[in-house]
């Protein structure tokens, strides 16, 4: 489909040799470039209508986002109380606890997660705990373990008496006293 | 001790129109705050970690991570001071359950928490192509699981291994800081769980905050700094063999 | 042994399966073939005529493929359009939407409505029944083929070409670029890779119509112009030389450099690696072909020897660029970004990323190309003999 150059000088003399008539024809000759144009055209404006309705409102609004994203992420329901939660209603353990050892070792970090109980202490009861499981999470011998952080073998350690036998966990140095 | 929450609000009114604010989950419940007034990190002490595993599990019960997946993990390091170069790291289960004694003999050994570093000039943020994941103007890297196509270039681009993509949303996920809880003035849900305070949440916005006495203070450092992705996961005690 | 050393726990799993290794690859086909078909419009080489039509049909045929990989991969498909309502500038794959949207529409339909405007006008006369609908809605109303008219399209057609050209390289530099501008990942990160790509996309698609003419002639009953598969061969010979060097010399540089990450990269290539890299790749995939193509340069072979060296070394070609852009995508996750430990990639056959999807994925391009081929005969014939009958719209020659 290749066309001689010769023709193509050809067609280029005719052109010029009436002005308007010539200037009507090449146009009536590119008139299906203007047809795809205008197909293109139409896609493009279907393109930004349909982005302008699609696009959400709040998009933009702190940043290349949706801005609403962050309360959304925000809304979403805590289900660990917090200690100062738990200190309104029990003020008795830290009361001894902050004297102990364990004075930075929150609430949960042993109880569990407790914002249902917060919600409704009177039916959502926290759970009872077992020290001989509870306390090697922590306590268990480990070569990577800091240095001075108690840490012993347990059935060594304790032969096989419950922790709380000696260790009362809010405040756990031996006779240190203080609620179980 | 036997109350109901009818006797808490008569009793501690104050405690409890925070706590309803709290529960209600709203941003416009927690009015105080402000997202321009904050900009959020956070601080582990490796020196204090015990490899419990309290924030693993902490973090999976407050933001129900699927099993398998981890938005926080816990890391053993075993530095052999014959091959600094080659730590041997496990992390079983993510640390979730703990660790089981150690194999080797001598050496250098710790543990290293591990989380999303926030990172001011997140690369994970940087290659999402539709914005569906960001920084918050209070410095938190989030992601909008409405708007996620779930095309994972974020997880590539991560060199920290902080995301996934959640099997059951199809979207990636990751940290959030425990965004909806520091909204309402709590903490993390790994730092209120961490036994040994290994883990500080960080306001470096707020000029009263500890962190900034202990920046100061204390030789810090973040995980691979010649990334220079701005992490504001601060870590002190890091050894140089923690990638 | 899934998982040997230690992986950060998320990165057990890969976030990028086959499917996203069949993406560069059909998209690759689309690049090279393009670049085959502007060789002779644009640099006149006329050998390579009896493949311009084929190979236009061809990137068409892949380029619609190229995205069905994607989609099937991505959590919510669904919300795939996004990537055009709010496309974020700083991501590199952003602008992938509109660079394909703008490849697809801009360059390769129109060139190939301009290059058929000729045989739609006049199959739009001479069809019968649905064919002649869809020939009389691609006339888009015009059927004027006056000598003039097609004139102006050999023009447009030129300058849609030469557009076309770096447009075809944008296309697959911008797929090498949305690996190599992974800084967190150093098997990506790398700025040759688009220009790896680019190069490995030209020598695939050149291979890929060269195996589609030679097997399209001899399914036609047709003699091959010899003349023409030899000189795809030799661009073929010449690309991958030069894609064989841009590789070798990052793995020189990888070598010499022998930054952080690479004790950890060598020991994956030796070991996880080896088969797909090394064997497949390297050896069967590059050395083997760029051999037998050599020798066809070196020597003076008979036609029939050439045409199966031809044959086979296209056919390694091809194999040995999946096995490129499968080691790319899946090579770069399979070790840890902490450099202590390796991971397996597991392939389920019926999922919806699996094998089957994979291989229907590849192969529907086929099809696609078969229906376009009737609608569309690239054949020369065709293009000459007006069929008989047929009478020519206004003012045709």
């Amino acid at each position: 489909m290749t066309i001689e150059p010769a023709q193509e000088g050809s067609g280029r003399v005719e052109d010029r040799a009436d002005g308007d008539g010539a200037a009507m024809n090449r146009f009536k000759d590119a008139e299906h470039l203007f047809r795809v144009a205008l197909v293109f055209a139409a896609g493009a404006l279907a393109f930004v209508v349909v982005r302008a309705i699609l696009v959400p409102k709040s998009f933009g609004e702190y940043g290349h986002y949706r801005g609403t994203a962050i309360a959304e992420i925000a809304a979403q329901p805590v289900v660990f109380a917090g200690h100062e939660s738990c200190e309104t209603c029990h003020p008795e353990v830290p009361a001894v606890k902050n004297k102990g050892k364990h004075a930075k070792v929150n609430c949960e970090a042993c109880h569990g997660a407790l914002a249902k109980h917060a919600e409704d202490p009177g039916t959502v009861e926290p759970a009872k705990l077992e020290t001989a499981v509870l306390c090697v999470k922590c306590h268990s011998k480990n070569g990577a373990k800091p240095e001075g952080f108690p840490q012993v073998d347990a059935k060594e350690h304790s032969a096989g008496l419950a922790c709380d036998t000696c260790h009362k966990p809010h405040s756990p140095v031996i006779g240190a006293g203080g609620k179980p | 001790m036997n109350m109901s929450r009818r006797q808490v609000l008569l009793l501690l009114p104050a405690a409890a129109v925070a706590w309803e604010s709290i529960l209600a989950g709203t941003p416009e419940a927690s009015p105080n705050y402000k997202l321009t007034e904050h900009w959020w990190g956070m601080l582990v002490d490796i020196s204090k970690c015990i490899g419990c595993g309290n924030c693993v599990r902490a973090c999976a019960t407050e933001n129900n991570v699927p099993e398998g997946y981890f938005r926080t993990w816990v890391e053993r390091y075993h530095v052999s001071d014959f091959n600094q170069a080659e730590p041997v790291v496990d992390s079983p289960d993510g640390g979730k359950e703990g660790f089981p004694p150690m194999l080797e003999e001598g050496g250098k050994n710790f543990f290293v928490p591990k989380m999303c570093n926030h990172c001011a000039d997140s690369p994970c943020t940087q290659v999402c192509p539709v914005g569906a994941t960001f920084i918050s103007p209070d410095g938190v890297v989030l992601v909008d699981k409405q708007y996620c196509i779930g095309c994972r270039y974020c997880i590539q681009a991560c060199p920290y291994g902080c995301r996934f993509l959640n099997p059951k949303t199809e979207t990636a996920e990751k940290c959030t800081l425990c965004y909806h809880r520091i909204t309402k003035g709590l903490t993390t849900a790994c730092c209120e769980a961490c036994p040994t305070g290994a883990r500080q949440l960080a306001d470096l916005k707020n000029p009263s905050d500890p962190i900034h006495e202990f920046l100061r203070t204390h030789a810090v450092q973040v995980l691979k700094p010649h990334m220079a992705t701005g992490a504001k996961l601060y870590y002190n005690g890091l050894d140089g063999s923690v990638r | 042994m899934p998982v040997q050393g230690y992986m950060y726990p998320n990165e057990v799993e890969l976030a990028w399966s086959i499917l996203i290794v069949l993406y560069p690859f059909l998209t690759g086909l689309v690049a090279g073939a393009f670049i085959l078909a502007s060789l002779e419009r644009v640099f006149r080489v006329e050998a390579v005529k009896p493949t311009y039509r084929l190979a236009l049909l061809t990137a068409l045929a892949f380029l619609l493929v190229a995205p069905l990989p994607l989609q099937l991969h991505l959590g919510h498909p669904e919300r795939s359009f996004e990537m055009y309502l709010t496309p974020h500038r700083s991501s590199a794959m952003a602008m992938f939407g509109f660079v394909y949207l703008w490849y697809l529409m801009a360059v390769l339909v129109l060139e190939i409505w301009l290059d058929y405007r000729r045989d739609i006008v006049r199959l739009s006369q001479s069809a019968k029944g649905i064919p002649r609908l869809i020939y009389r809605a691609l006339t888009l109303g015009s059927t004027n083929i006056s000598e003039n008219a097609l004139r102006i399209d050999e023009r447009a057609s030129y300058i849609i070409t030469v557009i076309g050209i770096p447009s075809a390289f944008l296309l697959h530099g911008y797929v090498g670029f949305i690996f190599g501008s992974v800084k967190a990942n150093p098997w990506w990160s790398s700025p040759t890779m688009p220009v790896v790509f680019l190069f490995s996309a030209m020598v695939s698609g050149i291979a890929a119509v060269l195996l589609l003419y030679m097997f399209t002639s001899r399914v036609r009953g047709q003699a091959v112009d010899m003349n023409c598969v030899d000189t795809i061969a030799r661009y073929l010979f010449y690309a991958f030389l030069i894609d064989f060097g841009l590789e070798m010399l990052d793995l020189v540089h990888r070598i010499y450099e022998a930054d952080e990450s690479f004790r950890s990269l060598d020991f994956m290539v030796h070991t996880r690696l080896y088969l797909s890299q090394v064997v497949i790749q390297i050896y069967i995939g590059t050395l083997v072909p760029i051999g037998l193509l050599a020798l066809t340069q070196l020597l003076r072979l008979a036609e029939k020897v050439r045409k199966r060296i031809y044959a086979v070394a296209g056919a390694l070609t091809l194999v040995g660029i999946f096995a490129m852009r499968w080691n790319v995508v899946i090579g770069g996750q399979l070790f840890s970004k902490s450099f202590l430990g390796y991971t397996t990639y597991k392939v389920g056959f019926i999922t919806r990323e699996g094998l089957l999807t994979a291989s229907v994925l590849t192969l529907l391009p086929f099809p696609i190309l078969w229906a376009l081929v009737k609608l569309l005969p690239p054949w020369a014939e065709h293009e000459f003999m007006p069929e008989a009958g047929a009478a020519p719209a206004q003012g045709g020659d």
